[in-house]
């Protein structure tokens, strides 16, 4: 592996979604493990192709939640009854009812900052670069690309054989990409 | 027997295309970007230009305002909520529309949605901000205006009181206004990292780039998307619904006769969605023809949007009916009072202009030849907006202009300064328009794309459509 340490993968370049999904699943079949698609907007079906696990982001953001809640129920509290206790037209220092919109409002905006920054923390964004960057045509990803890499780090990967078994499944053009 | 077979043209009839013209997908991409990258055009400075200015009349009207006092305003006692809190009103309402595109149609797989979501959003953020103003300035003394939130602090000496619907207030509205601009960015990252790409000069590779958080659109970034953006939709979608009913809870709760009554908050929810659809189609129309995207902008959207309005305007004027409804069978005279004051005395003339823009109006919309006629729908739309400020203004001054005992009626009437204010927030809402059609995608391009794949497929799965004959979406 120590000559392939300054390669990041080959990438293979695919002119529809169809094409792009059969080559996950050929290069699946045939063994790869590491590997990364690049493409203009969500392919649905490439995840159960690639063998990747559905995302976590939906407990980070139940995490989220419960402490926007707590954390309205125990401002509410503490304010009303312990720093700041002061009746006012008759009504209890703290109660659910009237603690509620409160309580709703800060469990959104807590389970949506989880949301946001939990997925830029699973997808190891903001980032300032990225070896994917250093193929030719990586523009074209954001267009109407639909990009494979099998990654230098999978234990089949040989620069030369898998190029040559990424050209076998139709790929319009393959590079090998720097790390 | 009728022929069951499935008949490519009736299923066009059913489905209208959301995208016509058949475009590739990198023509959507140069079709959306292409406004971002020519040379700034004439028109745009002359159009920055006037709706700076007015921006500059809102500057000039809040400093006045903060410098000398809220007595600048025709706030006056009994009307002690004039204009502030109906423009107030009025615009947190126009920005729901956004939200409702943006997270309700996303989770009922509304595909119209998407060539108008990344507009709609951006409205409501510009909406949030032009009514986040008047909350601020009406205090009176809006350097102190951290004292609404919970934050400890030595020169208070003391806690907000969380049994005010007023607080409440504060929370709904920060709360919708960030997550509303969490919602519109995180959509945005995937569009701005293909302005990125399609950089020229290495300036608006790097700007772009630090915008785009370096997206590179992998199958991994995707997965995680798809869910953060699942996720906010779920939440955008109550939260929507409660920003507007805690609106509502600051007159509901209270207990002057015409604003304690239950129906509030979904009188005003529907209220509000009325007037952000018509808003958007105000603009809509505008910019698809400036930024030539009627391909993408097509009539099915605009005549969904008209439908939207057709029946929450219908709602709306249904909740007129049984607000005089309810004033009369419930049977206390001074919830009557109330109600024949608004319809009969001194404020007659905005209740009726009310009704005739809100209620008579939309109902154009059930001939299908007027709610596909642009140049009708964009008056129309205009009429709804002007219809739904009116409708703030009626609850508030005329609930208020009579209190208990007639020495203490009076009658509002706006200075020169509510004006000039007011329309100085049109300047701020039209000058971020002016500076986000001029940077950023108006169209959610990832979205459009894969919602043509995915039309593009559903197509194959339709039996008895001769199988293969259309062509799938090409890259070229």
């Amino acid at each position: 592996m120590a000559e392939h340490s300054s390669i990041h993968g080959v990438v293979a370049d695919f002119d529809s979604p169809d094409t792009l999904l059969d080559a996950v699943r050929a290069a699946r079949a045939k063994g790869y493990t590491k590997m990364e698609a690049y493409t203009p907007f969500p392919i649905h079906g490439i995840d159960e192709a690639m063998g990747a696990k559905p995302s976590i982001l939906g407990y980070i953001v139940l995490c989220g939640s419960a402490t926007g809640f707590t954390t309205a129920v125990l401002l509410q509290w503490w304010t009303g009854t312990i720093a700041y206790p002061l009746v006012i037209s008759g009504k209890p220092l703290f109660a659910f009812e009237f603690g509620f919109p409160v309580m709703f409002e800060l469990t959104v905006l807590l389970s949506a900052f989880a949301a946001v920054f939990g997925m830029l923390g699973l997808n190891g964004l903001p980032r300032l670069s990225h070896p994917i960057f250093n193929y030719s045509g990586v523009a074209g990803s954001s267009d109407d690309r639909f990009l494979l890499v099998i990654e230098a780090s999978d234990k089949k990967f040989d620069a030369n054989e898998t190029k040559d078994f990424l050209a076998s499944l139709g790929a319009e053009k393959l590079e090998v990409v720097e790390a | 027997m009728a022929d069951l077979a499935f008949d490519p043209k009736a299923v066009e009839q059913l489905s209208p295309p959301l995208v016509t013209g058949q475009p590739s997908l990198h023509e959507v991409t140069e079709a959306v970007s292409i406004h971002t990258e020519i040379e700034t055009h004439r028109n745009w400075y002359i159009a920055l230009a006037i709706s700076g200015s007015i921006t500059l009349l809102l500057g000039s009207m809040l400093a006045y305002l903060v410098s000398t006092g809220i007595g600048v305003w025709g706030n006056n006692n009994p009307v002690g909520w004039g204009w502030d809190i109906t423009n107030f009103v009025f615009w947190i309402g126009i920005g729901h529309a956004g939200t409702l595109i943006s997270a309700i149609l996303f989770l009922f797989r509304q595909k119209w949605r998407t060539s108008i979501n990344r507009f709609a959003e951006a409205m409501t953020l510009f909406a949030v901000a032009c009514a986040g103003i008047y909350p601020l300035v009406h205090v009176g003394r809006p350097w102190r205006a951290y004292w609404l939130f919970p934050i400890p602090n030595a020169d208070l000496a003391m806690w907000q009181n969380f049994r005010s619907p007023l607080l409440w207030d504060v929370f709904a509205v920060s709360t919708y206004a960030t997550v509303s601009a969490l919602f519109w960015y995180v959509g945005l990252i995937p569009d701005l990292a293909i302005i990125r790409d399609r950089a020229k000069t290495q300036m608006r590779h790097t700007i772009y780039g630090l915008l785009s958080l370096g997206w590179r659109g992998s199958a991994t970034h995707w997965k995680n998307y798809e869910k953060a953006y699942m996720i906010l939709a779920g939440l955008s979608t109550p939260l929507v619904l409660s920003v507007h009913t805690i609106v509502s809870f600051d007159f509901a709760v209270s207990i002057i006769p015409g604003w304690h009554t239950t129906i509030f908050p979904p009188y005003f929810v529907a209220g509000a969605i009325f007037s952000g659809f018509a808003m958007v189609i105000t603009l809509m129309v505008i910019a698809r023809w400036v930024f030539k995207v009627e391909h993408l902008v097509t009539m099915t959207h605009l005549e969904n949007m008209n439908k939207v309005i057709l029946a929450t305007g219908t709602i709306v004027g249904y909740a007129y009916a049984t607000e005089f409804f309810i004033a009369w069978y419930s049977g206390n005279e001074y919830e009557r009072f109330t109600f024949i004051n608004r319809a009969m005395g001194p404020y007659a003339w905005a209740y009726w202009s009310m009704v005739s823009c809100n209620v008579i109006s939309p109902q154009f919309f059930w001939f299908k030849k007027l709610r596909t006629n642009i140049p009708f729908m964009f008056v129309l739309s205009i009429f709804v907006n002007i219809g739904m400020w009116f409708e703030r203004f009626v609850i508030i001054a005329t609930s208020l202009h009579r209190d208990y005992l007639p020495s203490s009626w009076g009658y509002f009437r706006p200075t020169i300064v509510d004006i000039l204010t007011f329309f100085g927030t049109f300047g701020l809402f039209i000058t971020l328009f002016v500076f986000f059609t001029r940077f950023l995608p108006i169209i959610a391009v990832s979205e459009v794309k894969g919602m043509m794949i995915q039309t593009e497929h559903e197509k194959h799965y339709l039996p008895a459509t001769t199988s293969g004959s259309s062509e799938p979406v090409k890259a070229h």
